[in-house]
């Protein structure tokens, strides 16, 4: 009501005018923005203290926000971070059946899957490229959360396989940024069997002496965090990451209890044995760069011997 | 007989009351109804079989939740002599929940390891609920280990609802626990055959379901995900346990199609737990069956082989 009262204050305001209202009031400066170039995005919500943060800013900071918080990004943005000036080649995800169960749902699975796919520009939740992080040549592997959780099913354990079986060819090290709900159930059991076959991949990393290195970023839970992404050579993780077995409310739910502040995060796990070091995304390159230049020269050495 | 009845078996329970009552009437007059008695008994038995060759993917998951079903201490007690139970992960604890040891199958020396649920209040809390925690799959690890060293072939018994949700399985690492134990078994140098006796849920089972060879009752299930929990979480309960139950393809048939596993051992006409003797034995026969067809391969060809089988798995046979 006020500020319908405060605008019939002012009946002889121009059209343009009043339709750029704040703005122009603002950033005088700023004029001619149409709707399309002005994305319904361009800010964008802190989701730690609902600050409205300007995108192109964000967007510089690696998705980092002013207060610490490192927001999930799609695949193709984390490998254009991880590898030098975002160079890169693409290994091919393979394709496997869309809906091996013919999953009964209301919205039918294979609609679920090309829905994600138009989001996300992926084939599927994992995504992968073959590049150097700051000289040192590696086969990446990056879990797509905004793709159906960054759920595991069968077409990302079989490209976690072609992945593993790249970087054994190609003699570098393996390296996975992960994030996930855990199985894709519309798989059934042959999402719950991608524990295993992933788990086989990484040891014909492991048995080839070159390093299997886990990024841990938010989330990272249910069946991923109890195969690949416990089985690293190294784990790092993004800061305050929620990264875990089972989910927060049916640990609540069995033991009755409020669970305290930062259980299962990062630092948690820290502390608990579960991973070696906290990484700001920024940070990240430099060093998996650093642990594998570490690790691969011992290797180096005794072959050349 | 005993107490406890599943729903889809009231009609044979209630058939099965009226058989005694009978019964009880004809100690006063002998022989004069033994006749109607032994055709209602015959009705029963057909009832149940027919029943039980029709089971739906939610009335086999009631079934594989049995409790009278064998459970661990049964196999181990039945077709384990001289069973030493070893105890703890030598890291922080022992869990009950998964049991482990050594003794001779048939003749033969193995280790032998498995959830194990309880059956009455006493033994479901000592061994909660078959909810394994870290230090079971660190156990597992270590009985894994034992096994390398002395050359046994390992048997394991998979019957679990799930890894135990707690804080203090996240605490020390019911994950990381899960994935080592689950890799040990892959990469395991003997033989290894993994029957899922009832319950095989989710990642809980896998950690000690790697097995050369997978088998799986009759009956029994083994899901990603219990067909309660895909039902809250796909369908925030909209649906029933039974559809997800039926969706999820979680039965032996299904996953025998899907190659998942590599052989169904037959039940008894009534379910594992109508005659726990026989179930009992006839997993002995198929253990021992594939323990031999495992019989003198190299740590190489076992390790290959078992690659070769889980990395088969949804490359085809599908639809």
């Amino acid at each position: 009501m006020a500020m319908a009262e405060h605008r019939n204050d002012k009946p002889g305001r121009p059209t343009a005018e009043r339709r750029r209202g704040w703005l122009s009031r603002i950033a005088p400066g700023v004029r001619g923005l149409t709707k399309k170039d002005t994305p319904e995005n361009l800010w964008v919500k802190c989701p730690d203290t609902g600050e409205m943060l300007y995108r192109p800013d964000l967007e510089a900071a690696m998705w980092v926000t002013p207060s610490g918080n490192h927001m999930r990004i799609g695949a193709k943005l984390r490998l254009d971070y991880t590898f030098d000036d975002a160079k890169y080649e693409r290994i091919a995800t393979p394709i496997v059946a869309d809906d091996p169960l013919n999953f009964p749902d209301d919205k039918p699975y294979p609609e679920r899957l090309k829905a994600a796919r138009k989001a996300t520009g992926e084939q599927d939740s994992m995504a992968v490229g073959y590049g150097h992080i700051q000289g040192q040549p590696a086969v990446v592997i990056v879990q797509d959360f905004a793709f159906m959780g960054g759920s595991l099913g069968m077409a990302a354990g079989e490209t976690f396989v072609i992945a593993a079986k790249e970087a054994v060819k190609r003699e570098v090290p393996l390296v996975i940024f992960t994030a996930s709900g855990g199985a894709r159930m519309q798989e059934g059991t042959l999402s719950l069997m991608q524990m295993a076959r992933t788990t086989l991949a990484l040891n014909e990393v492991k048995a080839a002496g070159l390093p299997y290195i886990v990024v841990l970023t938010d989330p990272t839970t249910g069946g991923v965090t109890a195969s690949y992404a416990m089985l690293g050579d190294i784990h790092l993780a993004e800061p305050n990451a929620t990264i875990g077995f089972s989910g927060r409310r049916v640990i609540e739910q069995t033991i009755r209890e409020t669970l305290p502040p930062g259980f299962q995060r990062s630092e948690f796990l820290v502390e608990h044995g579960m991973v070696d070091q906290v990484v700001k995304r920024a940070d990240i390159p430099a060093k998996l760069a650093s642990i594998m230049k570490t690790l691969t020269m011992g290797r180096a050495r005794s072959r050349a011997a | 007989m005993a107490a406890h009845y599943l729903e889809f078996e009231r009609p044979i329970a209630e058939l099965e009351a009226k058989i005694e009552e009978l019964s009880r009437l004809s100690e006063s007059s002998p022989g004069s109804l033994d006749e109607e008695i032994e055709a209602l008994r015959g009705r029963a038995h057909a009832m149940r079989r027919e029943a039980y060759a029709n089971l739906d993917a939610w009335q086999k998951t009631q079934v594989a939740r049995h409790p009278d079903r064998p459970h661990f201490v049964d196999y181990a007690a039945t077709l384990i002599d001289d069973f030493e139970e070893l105890r703890g992960d030598r890291k922080f604890a022992d869990d009950q929940a998964i049991m482990g040891g050594i003794g001779r199958f048939r003749g033969q020396p193995v280790v032998v390891m498995g959830h194990e649920k309880g059956r009455d209040t006493v033994t479901r809390v000592k061994h909660n609920f078959g909810y394994a925690r870290p230090e079971g799959y660190r156990k597992a690890v270590r009985l894994f280990e034992m096994a390398e060293r002395f050359k046994l072939p390992v048997i394991s018994f998979v019957d679990t609802p799930a890894a135990y949700p707690g804080m203090a399985s996240e605490e020390r690492g019911v994950a990381e626990a899960i994935a080592r134990s689950t890799e040990k078994a892959l990469m395991l140098e003997v033989p290894m055959v993994a029957v899922v006796t009832g319950e095989g849920g989710s990642g809980g089972a896998l950690g000690i379901a790697c097995g050369s060879r997978v088998l799986i009752l009759e009956h029994a299930i083994y899901s990603v995900i219990p067909p309660e929990g895909a039902n809250s979480i796909l369908w925030r309960g909209a649906r029933t346990p039974a559809e997800a139950a039926k969706a999820m393809k979680i039965t032996a048939q299904d996953l025998l199609k899907l190659k998942i596993v590599d052989r169904i051992i037959p039940e008894p006409a009534g379910g594992a737990h109508s005659d726990p003797e026989a179930a009992m034995t006839a997993v002995g026969d198929a253990v021992e069956q594939e323990l031999k067809g495992l019989e003198g391969l190299s740590a190489d060809e076992l390790k290959a082989r078992r690659a070769e089988r889980f990395y088969a798995i949804g490359r085809s046979g599908l639809q």
